[in-house]
């Protein structure tokens, strides 16, 4: 049992470890395919490289004015610096069973959920931000180790049916990206988006949806069960059900985005199929939104 | 069992089980299909949604239909239904089974047999005793049948056949009245009315019951053809009568060369609702004399033959005139009589004997003639002895000349005294002589003798020690009135009154063209009659049997005339041809007037037809069906409860679909090449292939290889053909059309080619291919006599398609297709046969004759090439070949052939053409 139990830590370490790699490179070459033309900040902000003399403005304060370019001239100007300062991104990937989901041939939605938010990770952090974990899983940190711990951490599972964002930790002004398929409860979403909006931290929901999800391809006589198995419903004609579903769902949807919309935050709906660059590509400007 | 319609039940009571049908209907309505379990994270979104219909959860109507039809079958299935049951016999007495056996029967007597086996068999298992009787084989002696078990009559059963005859009706009767005890009867009818059926009926159903088993088809028969008109009038008849069929008359003879053939062919057309089709020929005399039988083709049955005898030939009779006829009234001609006598019968030929001799007719007529000149008696006798028939008659010339009065002329039958006599005229004393009646061994013997006939005129016998022999017809006195001698194989008659009036009446009489007949010199125009027949008698020649084929007639007993002239054949006189002294007769299966006519049964007896009597059983049909059902009812019940969605869905519904055209489909997918034929064709059309024919010899095959092999080296080294390894070549499974040249030893021992392999190598050489046969025996044989392979190859070329061959000539193009060659060795120098030329003609300042335009399709020979050519891998001759230098020049000249001959294949008749003539002459001329 003494010998054993090395060797079998060390295989459930190896298999744990096994994907994360993958994940990760899979992550940066998504990424490789985004990051060109965003080249640095190049904007004036708080930093200590120069940006830019400007000529001084009415509101500016007298302190911000660059006497030493001033006096070569008759306008006063203002030495602006480049912006340095980074902004922490808190990333939230529902771990949660339903997660799990996955129609025939298709990736589960868990999976395009971990990549898109690696791969933003990798983006942000190539962008100067410091990127983390919501729920004081990972703080928010910018050095190369923190993109290996945040594929480690984002491959764990959770065995709740459905997940809810964990808000704690979310630095104020920060930013997050929320991903999950938000089919559960929405209460506790939105208790979370308030809580997060009333730090002033704004962010991005993005809802990953499997196509069957979308499509309730569904027929007969069938009871149907949450994937942890917590719920259960059976119907005798799944077919008749289709349209009351779709209906359900586009009203989670209206529910979602005007949650977003009250709250400063971007909605989007993904779904599986669909490209992931073009998502990552979304992301990325979602949340280097200024502002 | 129970029957319902055409269908019976073996276990019915198991059908009862379809009452319990509408109760399961209610139970499985009741029961709604299993649910499917399916994880899907929406469910959070489902909680709550109620289902709005409550139909859905009921198994629709339609697959409750499946499963009930499914369970009726499978309970019908199991109560072992059976279609057309075999009925029971009623009871288990003895039963008799009995078959017309005639040739009407002929056509499908296998299943009568077959139908009798299966009574039989019916009977054996129920244990009933019987007995079996085809009625064309009772006589009058005939017990009754003796009832034993169904085994031992199912023994006799392959024993039994038709007969080319109908039942005798006397035989019939007392065969019936012999019948004693109770059975039931079978009658397996062969369709036709007949008198006898009646009685033979009523006999049996005194014993019990009979049902009848007939089928309802047509029956052709052919009746007798007759000379009508100079056409031969043949005419079919038909039972029932139906909707206009036409059926196909075969003219069926033997060709000059003694082979049987079809002769000609003719529509016989019926009329809608017309019993009779008639037809006339005209065929050429000489085509006419040959015909032995008329068929109506596809019929295999004696009624659908009809054998031609001397009725329809039309003997070729040559009139001599006397050479001093001169001016003359008609009626005092010698020959007028006799004209008039054959004119209907026969062909006749007038003019002098120099002109009549060379024309070979049957009979040549020399009416009142003397001594014949020098060269003509000659030339007259060979005739007779080559088998002619020299008819004289006496008259005033022949009483003055002084021809055989010494010593018999070959020519005349008997001496002949000087002078001859009258009697009854107004010089001479008495009354004119009657004739006498025939003697028994004269072939007029039966013939009745007419009391008007007069005799006052004759020439006279001289009483020879041989002379009563020859007397065929006397006077009431006992002089001759007519001798006859055999002469070789021909023989002289000689009347000894005129052919005309003058010295009889005789030729006056009806007698006079019935003696004739008799003689052969004309032949019959009615059937005879019994009197003409009377007292002679015939012995079969060939017999025909009841599926209308004709064979030799080995032992059978000879019959009297009268018999043949009543009709009718029976056991005594079957049908076909009988030969009396010097002529057939035919007997055929129907009478001139015969009319056929469908047997009526009485209504108290059933009837039912042979074929649809088979037992179906449904058992396995119905399980079958049952299981198709209930694998249908599973696809529809995943469908229906959304498990088969998508691609598998779509597969199943594929293969549904495609199951029924899996037979269909399978079809064009033998038509495609398998790998192992694609490979064979790629390598034989890679490059210009020999190929030689697998004979199974592995020696030989060896050797045509490796000659082959040698052959195409030389072609590669001296010639522009680069040929690529040669092949060998299975005629029976490998496609022939790729080689130009197919080298074909021939062996003694070859099997011959199957029907297939005729068809692809006709098709072969119709293509323009060529086979080299080669006979390896250098013709040894020679003069008439065959060697072994030579037959071989004959046996083997018989069902090709070889044109007429002929030793090569010497300017044929082969001598020059790209060698001058004069001979064409092998190992041997025979002579080689090509294809005949066409009419070739030498034209002005041309070297060859313009020959065939087409590559000859076979080559013959015997040298045994493939020796002379072979080399082993090293490119060593492998046979020697002569001896010595010359030997050499042999095989040099051998492969030169070889050369020639694929140049030949290759180029045709190019080398014929007149470009190259002034070159080659040229070259000829050094």
């Amino acid at each position: 049992m003494t010998e054993a139990g090395p060797i079998a830590l060390r295989a459930r370490a190896e298999a744990l470890a096994a994907p994360l790699p993958p994940l990760l490179a899979e992550a940066e070459h998504l990424a490789a395919t985004v990051t060109m033309g965003e080249h640095g900040r190049r904007r004036p902000g708080a930093g200590s490289a120069f940006w830019q003399y400007r000529p001084a403005l009415p509101f500016d304060p007298s302190g911000s004015i660059d006497w030493r370019r001033s006096a070569r001239s008759d306008e006063a100007y203002v030495r602006e610096t480049e912006w340095q300062i980074a902004q922490s991104v808190m990333l939230w990937v529902d771990p949660s069973a339903s997660m799990d989901y996955a129609s025939p041939k298709m990736a589960p939605k868990k999976e395009r959920a971990r990549l898109l938010a690696l791969g933003s990770a990798v983006l942000l952090t190539r962008g100067g931000e410091r990127v983390g974990l919501s729920g004081l899983r990972l703080p928010p940190r910018r050095h190369a180790g923190q993109l290996l711990r945040l594929a480690e951490l984002l491959a764990q599972d959770d065995q709740a049916d459905y997940g809810a964002p964990d808000i704690h930790g979310l630095p104020p002004q920060s930013r997050a990206l929320f991903l999950s398929d938000f089919l559960g409860d929405p209460a506790p979403v939105e208790a979370a988006l308030t809580g997060a909006a009333e730090r002033g931290v704004r962010g991005v929901l993005m809802m990953v949806l499997d196509p069957a999800e979308e499509g309730f391809p569904f027929g007969g006589r069938t009871i149907f069960e949450s994937m942890a198995g917590g719920l259960r419903h059976e119907t005798r004609q799944a077919r008749d059900l289709k349209d009351r579903y779709l209906e359900r769902l586009a009203e989670r949807k209206d529910r979602l985005a005007a949650l977003a919309r009250a709250t400063g935050w971007l909605f989007e709906v993904h779904h599986t199929d669909a490209s992931a660059a073009s998502a990552l590509l979304w992301l990325y400007g979602a949340l280097e939104r200024r502002g | 069992m129970l029957m319902l319609g055409p269908l019976g039940f073996t276990a019915p009571w198991l059908l009862l089980g379809l009452i319990v049908l509408p109760a399961l209907w209610l139970i499985l309505r009741a029961v709604p299909p299993a649910p499917v379990r399916r994880r899907f994270p929406g469910v959070a979104l489902l909680l709550g949604l109620g289902d709005r219909e409550a139909q859905a959860d009921r198994t629709p109507w339609w697959l409750m239909l499946l499963r009930m039809l499914a369970l009726a079958a499978l309970i019908a299935g199991f109560a072992g239904p059976i279609l057309n049951p075999t009925p029971q016999p009623q009871g288990s007495g003895p039963l008799l089974v009995i078959a017309d056996g005639t040739w009407a029967d002929a056509r499908d007597w296998d299943s009568r047999v077959e139908r009798m086996q299966a009574l039989l068999t019916e009977a054996q298992r129920a244990g009933q005793p019987s007995a079996v009787a085809v009625l064309t084989e009772l006589t009058e002696e005939t017990p009754a049948p003796e009832f034993t078990g169904a085994e031992a009559v199912l023994l006799r059963l392959p024993s039994l056949q038709p007969q080319p005859y109908a039942p005798d009706a006397e035989a019939l009767s007392a065969w019936a009245d012999r019948l004693e005890g109770e059975f039931d009867t079978l009658w397996l009818s062969d369709g036709l009315e007949r008198d006898s059926r009646a009685p033979l009926l009523a006999a049996l159903q005194d014993h019990g019951s009979v049902s009848v088993y007939q089928v309802p088809r047509q029956t052709l028969g052919l009746r007798p053809a007759a000379y009508e008109n100079g056409e031969i009038a043949i005419s079919a008849v038909r039972t029932p009568t139906g909707p206009a069929t036409t059926a196909e008359l075969s003219v069926i003879g033997l060709d000059p060369a003694g082979v049987e053939r079809q002769l000609a062919t003719a529509p016989l057309d019926f009329a809608p609702g017309e019993a009779v089709a008639q037809v006339a020929l005209t065929l050429p005399p000489e085509l006419r004399n040959r015909v032995t039988r008329f068929e109506i083709a596809g019929q295999r049955s004696a009624g659908t033959v009809a054998l031609a005898d001397d009725g329809l030939r039309r003997r070729e009779v040559a009139l001599i005139e006397p050479e001093a006829g001169g001016e003359g009234l008609d009626l005092l001609s010698p020959l007028h009589y006799l004209r008039e006598a054959l004119e209907p019968t026969s062909d006749l030929i007038e003019g002098g004997l120099d002109t009549a001799i060379p024309a070979n007719p049957d009979v040549i007529v020399l009416a009142d003639e003397g001594a014949l000149p020098a060269g003509q008696d000659e030339a007259l006798q060979g005739w007779v002895e080559d088998g002619g028939l020299l008819l004289r008659f006496a008259g005033p010339r022949l009483a003055a000349s002084d021809v055989a009065r010494l010593r018999e002329d070959p020519l005349l039958p008997v001496r002949l005294r000087a002078g001859g006599r009258n009697v009854g005229g107004a010089m001479s004393w008495g009354e004119p002589k009657t004739m006498a009646p025939f003697d028994e061994d004269s072939p007029f013997y039966g013939l009745p003798v007419p009391r008007d006939v007069t005799v006052s005129a004759q020439v006279m016998a001289q009483p020879d020690p041989d002379l009563a022999d020859r007397v065929i017809a006397q006077l009431a006195d006992g002089t001759p009135l007519v001798t006859r001698k055999a002469l070789g194989e021909g023989q002289v008659v000689l009347f000894h009154v005129t052919a005309n009036a003058e010295w009889s009446s005789l030729p006056l009489a009806g007698l006079f063209p019935a003696m004739l007949e008799r003689l052969a010199v004309t032949s019959r125009q009615a059937p005879p009659e019994a009197g003409d027949l009377d007292g002679t008698v015939w012995m079969p020649d060939e017999v025909l049997d009841a599926r209308g084929t004709l064979s030799e007639a080995e032992t059978l007993p000879g019959v009297p005339g009268e018999r043949i002239a009543g009709g009718s054949p029976g056991p005594d006189m079957p049908p076909g041809l009988y030969a009396g002294e010097d002529r057939r007769l035919a007997v055929n299966v129907l009478e001139r007037d015969a009319t056929l006519a469908p047997a009526a049964w009485p209504g108290n007896v059933t009837v039912e037809g042979l074929s649809a009597a088979r037992e179906l059983p449904l058992k396995g049909w119905l399980l079958g069906g049952a299981l198709m059902l209930l694998l249908v009812d599973v696809i529809a019940a995943l469908l229906l409860a959304g498990r088969l969605r998508g691609p598998v869905a779509a597969a199943l519904a594929l293969m549904m679909l495609a199951l029924p055209q899996g037979q269909a489909q399978a079809q064009p997918a033998e038509q495609r090449l398998t790998p192992q034929e694609e490979a064979f064709a790629a390598e034989a059309t890679d490059a210009v292939v020999l190929a030689h024919v697998l004979t199974g010899d592995a020696e030989v095959d060896d050797l045509a290889q490796a000659g082959l092999t040698g052959l195409s080296r030389s072609l590669f080294q001296r010639s522009s053909i680069e040929p690529a390894a040669p092949m060998g070549v299975d005629i029976e499974t490998d496609e022939l059309a790729f080689f130009p040249l197919l080298y074909w030893p021939v062996t003694p021992d070859a099997p011959l080619p199957s029907p297939q392999a005729y068809d692809k190598l006709n098709a072969y050489l119709r293509g323009g291919g060529m086979i080299l046969f080669d006979t390896r025996d250098a013709d040894t044989a020679g003069y008439g006599s065959e060697t072994p392979e030579g037959r071989r190859l004959q046996a083997i070329a018989r069902p090709l398609d070889i044109p007429p061959i002929e030793p090569i000539p010497a300017d044929h193009v082969l001598t020059r297709t790209f060698y001058l060659l004069q001979a064409f060795p092998g190992r041997y120098e025979g002579p080689i046969w090509v294809e005949t030329s066409r009419q070739a003609q030498a034209v002005e300042g041309m070297p060859f004759r313009d020959l065939n335009d087409n590559v000859s399709p076979v080559v013959i020979g015997g040298n045994d090439w493939a020796s002379a050519w072979a080399v082993d891998d090293a490119g060593l001759p492998l046979r020697p070949v002569g001896r010595g230098q010359a030997g050499e020049r042999q095989r040099e000249m051998a492969l030169r052939f070889g050369m020639n001959l694929v140049m030949h294949v290759l180029t045709g008749n190019y080398k014929s053409d007149q470009v190259h003539v002034p070159a080659l002459l040229e070259r000829l001329g050094q």
